[in-house]
This record gives structure tokens, C-alpha cells and sequence, in this order.
């Protein structure tokens, strides 16, 4: 078996030993419910305030404007359905845009079923929203706009900091899914005027099954899990206390960290895309080459099929992922490339890489080495690249 | 996910390529969807298929289909080749997983399309053999 080289970091990422540490004594050391009043379960409670403190001075908030939860996708239902709950008599219009992922388009589908109204809004080749546009959809009756901080996919970074002065100037909320984005590029909601923000511990080599929703001092929200007093009445259920140890820790990681951790994975990015913008012909690029998550590359390799790519790359060791039909179980490929107007047959090509700190230039190097064997290979037995060469009068092509 | 026989089917593939002035050449399937097959068959004055290569643009299990299915019908006549069903793919490759029954779907209706390009040539009607469509996904929703 060859060593495995992790490229999925968009996935999850591996927890860190040292925050697996830190994790360690809440499961059998200090097992008190924060909840319970005896000093014992009081070092559990403890543990949960500074917990907040430090998630909030990552994104410069109120500690007591982060509630946990169970994850990323929760955060974003939670943001969702509670605006549309509490505001639903100012109105009912909603606008996102369509390449957010399905935590955010199936709540909002979700909502249009409940009698809601939703704009989604269109984006250009490398995945930006129009910021006029969005000016112009914004209606008396809109509540919120929900855009992602980055893509999941391309890796797109939206102009959040100009989106929020939008919502702010027209008293609309603003709510962003920065699951992909937090730990991993700047983030403020002062600055960007952010009203909610939804983002997850394992992104950020902290622990799964935990999350926390920011919301902003002074919006109501109704409670989302009816129960307990727990996170202020908003959300019921005995706290995962290692989990949110562990979510904090990361965070805490990660601002500490974030601004070698950009440098060192940008320069690995744009040499992984470089290299296989040089070495494998018909490949594109998806998404921006300047507004980019430091960990993204995502292309889209004409000719074949993202599902056979993933399978002979893992023979080699190597984790990846695609947007390809085939890996979502529907005929469909991703939503998000065919948003940025890939034709279906390029769309069910692609393959993402996201990368961690961890990563070298000598396993990219593998990547690409194996990459352009497999590419090759799968060309040889298409029928849509063979199609093409025939195409190609005189021999002109350069495969 | 998939079964040791359609990993070395797909790892492995027997029957890629092409054949030069074939007796018969189907293409199924569309790009839309992620899954192209097309399958060339040599077959001799007896109507036995003497060979058969593939091209098939798709996945993991669209391949292992292709390679599986043409498999089957080398050395068999049209007509036994038109017993070749999906089933027959799918249960020599030790089964498929549910989303993927359709690559084996694919694969009989490439082989078909491959025989009734033949017949079309030579002018011949073989028994039971209709006029294969190309969207696959419409004959089977």
C-alpha cells in the first residue's frame, strides 16, 4: 500500500494529537454536566465558557453571541428557519445565491414549501455573486440573505465585507456559511457586518459533530431544540463538553496559526495549479485564481469521469473528491459547477484537492506525476475523446 | 462499494479499444448523464462475434460493465449475444451497488446497438432485436 497523501481537507481534516489532548480529560476525568450544580460539573461548565470566549475572539464577537451546536449544517438550518420563524411577519423573501451548499438550498427549499419566497442568485464564471444584482433583489419584504464566506467546492471567496454593508444599509439580516472559511481566512463580523455565521470543528482538525451558530446580540431567534436551558434557552440538550473543548482548541489553533498557514498553503496551491495547468492538457481551472480558499485547487478535466479518477487515485493512496454524478448518487453533476456554467460532460470531469499545513510539495509532486497517468489512461478509453481527436484535423492535437 | 470483481474489471479492463472497420459500432448513453459506451464487434460469416473492444466515457461501474459485457459475448453468435442481459453483467461481476444498476443497463443496451448497427450493414433481421435508444435513462425510468 502506498503512504497515503490526504488531499480531502474540505471533507474533514485529521484532529490534532494536541487537541485530542485537551479533549481527553472531559470524557472520563471530568464527566460533571455543566448543567449540574456541584463544583465537580462546574469544571465542565468552565471549560465551556472559555470555550466561548475563545470562538468568539476569533471572530471578534460577544461570547455570548455563540451558541453550539451539533455542526455546520445545523448551524446553517438553525440560522435559517429561526429568521424565517421570528421575522416571518416583516416578510417573507429570502436571498441566497445558487452555488451554497445543501445545508443552506435545502432549508431554503425547505422555507419556499412553508410559503417563503427565495431569490437565488445567479454567480459568474468564477463563482462571485453580482453585487448589483443582490442590491437589486433586495425587496421591503426581504428578511435575510444567506451567501457563503467560500465555496465548498471552488473555493470561491465572496465579497462578504461588501455584502454585509448591503444588508446592514438596507436593514436586511445577513446570515453566511462560513464552515469553509472560518480558521481558515480572516473573519470579523464587525467589520463585515455579519449577523449569523455557521461554522463547524472538524474543518479546522478539531473534532466532528460539533459547530456553533454566531448570532448577533439583539435579533430574535426562537428556540431550535426545545428542552433544557442550555445556550441561553435557544437550544436545549446536554452540552458535548469534549467536543466543544475540542472545537475551541482548534479555533484558538487556528487564529494563532492562520497567517503562516496562508502563506505556506497558498504557495503550495498555486503550485499544485500550476503544474497541472502546464502538464495536463484540456484541464480548467474551476473558480478564482485571486479571491481563493488557501487550500483549494479544482479542475475540471474534459474527456472523462470524475467517479474513475477518485477510484485509481485512491489505488495510489491519494484522497480526493469530485462534484462528478456519480459520487452524489443522482445523474446530476455538482450544482455549483453547472452554476458557474460548465456543460454537464465537463461538470461530471472534475476533481477537487483541498490541502492542510500538513501536506508537502513532494506528495503534489506524486499527485501530479500519478494524475497525468490516470488522465491519460481514462482518455484513452473515452469515446468522448476519441470523438474529439477526430475532430482535430491533421493530427493538430497535443496529446 | 463495489465488489472485488467489478474493482478488477475496472482496474483491469479487458477489451479497450477500437476496431478498424467493424462489422458493428454502438454508442450509448449521453454525456449529460456522465455515461458514453460504445462497443465495436468483429463477426464472421457465421454471425459469431469474433471480437469485441469498448470506449466508455463514465464511471467506476460503467467501465467494469463495458469491460464485463464485452467479455460475454466474445465467441458467441448474435443471437446468444442478445441473451446477454444486464443481469448476466451484473451477476458475473458479483453485483452492483443499487445507483449503478443503470451502467449494467448501459451495457446490454450497447451490446444491442452494436448488433443492430450490424444488421443494419449486412441487411439482416435478427430475432428479438429492437432498435436500441440512446438515452438509456429514458427507457428504464
Amino acid at each position: 500500500m502506498n503512504k497515503l497523501i490526504y488531499l480531502d481537507n474540505a471533507a474533514t481534516t485529521k484532529l490534532y494529537p494536541e487537541i485530542l489532548k485537551e479533549m481527553e480529560p472531559y470524557f472520563s476525568e471530568y464527566y460533571g454536566n455543566p448543567s449540574s450544580i456541584y463544583q465537580f460539573a462546574q469544571k465542565s461548565q468552565k471549560a465551556i465558557d472559555l470555550a466561548r470566549e475563545e470562538i468568539a475572539a476569533v471572530i471578534g464577537a460577544k461570547p455570548e453571541e455563540v451558541y453550539f451546536t451539533g455542526g455546520g449544517s445545523e448551524s446553517d438550518n438553525w440560522a435559517l428557519k429561526a429568521i424565517a420563524d421570528a421575522y416571518e411577519n416583516k416578510g417573507k423573501h429570502i436571498i441566497t445565491s445558487k452555488i451554497e451548499h445543501h445545508a443552506v438550498l435545502h432549508t431554503c427549499e425547505y422555507l419556499e414549501k412553508k410559503g417563503f419566497e427565495i431569490t437565488y442568485l445567479p454567480v459568474n464564471e468564477e463563482g462571485f455573486i453580482d453585487l448589483d444584482e443582490l442590491k437589486k433583489s433586495i425587496r421591503e419584504d426581504t428578511i435575510c440573505i444567506s451567501i457563503m464566506a467560500a465555496n465548498n467546492e471552488i473555493g470561491t471567496i465572496q465579497p462578504i465585507a461588501e455584502i454585509g454593508a448591503i444588508a446592514r444599509e438596507k436593514g436586511v439580516f445577513f446570515h453566511t456559511d462560513a464552515v469553509q472559511a472560518f480558521g481558515h481566512i480572516p473573519l470579523s463580523v464587525e467589520d463585515m457586518k455579519i449577523d449569523m455565521l455557521s461554522a463547524s470543528g472538524h474543518k479546522i482538525h478539531g473534532p466532528k459533530g460539533i459547530g456553533f451558530l454566531y448570532i448577533r446580540k439583539g435579533i430574535k431567534i426562537v428556540p431550535y431544540l426545545h428542552g433544557g436551558a442550555q445556550e441561553r434557552g435557544k437550544r436545549a440538550g446536554t452540552h458535548n463538553v469534549p467536543g466543544i473543548v475540542g472545537m475551541a482548541a482548534a479555533a484558538r489553533l487556528a487564529k494563532e496559526t492562520l497567517k503562516g498557514r496562508i502563506e505556506k498553503e497558498t504557495s503550495l496551491r498555486d503550485y499544485l495549479i500550476e503544474r497541472i495547468e502546464k502538464e495536463i492538457p484540456f484541464a480548467v481551472l474551476n473558480g478564482s485564481k485571486s479571491h481563493r480558499l488557501p487550500n483549494n485547487i479544482s479542475f475540471c478535466f474534459r474527456f472523462i469521469e470524475g467517479e474513475s479518477m477518485l477510484i485509481m487515485l485512491d489505488g495510489k493512496g491519494i484522497c480526493a473528491s469530485s462534484g462528478s454524478a456519480c459520487t452524489s448518487g443522482s445523474l446530476d453533476p455538482s450544482h455549483v459547477l453547472l452554476a458557474i456554467g460548465r456543460p454537464h460532460e465537463i461538470a461530471h470531469g472534475s476533481l477537487r484537492l483541498t490541502l492542510s499545513e500538513e501536506n508537502t510539495k513532494e506528495e503534489l509532486d506524486v499527485v501530479v506525476e500519478e494524475l497525468k497517468k490516470i488522465i491519460e489512461r481514462l482518455r484513452g478509453m473515452s469515446p468522448l475523446y476519441e470523438d474529439f481527436l477526430q475532430t482535430q484535423t491533421g493530427g493538430n492535437s497535443n496529446v | 462499494m463495489y465488489s472485488e470483481k467489478v474493482m478488477d474489471h475496472f482496474e483491469n479492463p479487458r477489451n479497450v479499444g477500437e476496431i478498424q472497420n467493424a462489422s458493428g459500432v454502438g454508442t450509448v448513453g449521453n454525456a449529460k448523464c456522465g455515461d458514453i459506451m460504445r462497443m465495436y464487434f468483429q463477426i464472421d460469416e457465421n454471425k459469431i462475434i469474433q471480437d469485441a473492444k469498448f470506449k466508455t466515457f463514465g464511471c467506476g461501474a460503467a467501465i467494469a460493465t463495458s469491460s464485463m459485457a464485452t467479455e460475454l459475448v466474445k465467441g458467441k453468435s448474435v443471437e446468444e449475444a442478445l441473451q446477454v442481459t444486464n443481469r448476466a453483467v451484473m451477476e458475473a461481476l458479483d453485483g452492483l451497488p443499487p445507483v449503478k444498476v443503470h451502467c449494467s443497463l448501459l451495457a446490454e443496451e450497447a451490446i444491442h446497438a452494436a448488433l443492430w448497427d450490424y444488421a443494419q450493414k449486412e441487411n439482416l433481421h435478427i430475432e428479438g432485436l429492437q432498435k436500441p435508444v440512446e438515452d438509456i435513462e429514458e427507457l428504464h425510468r
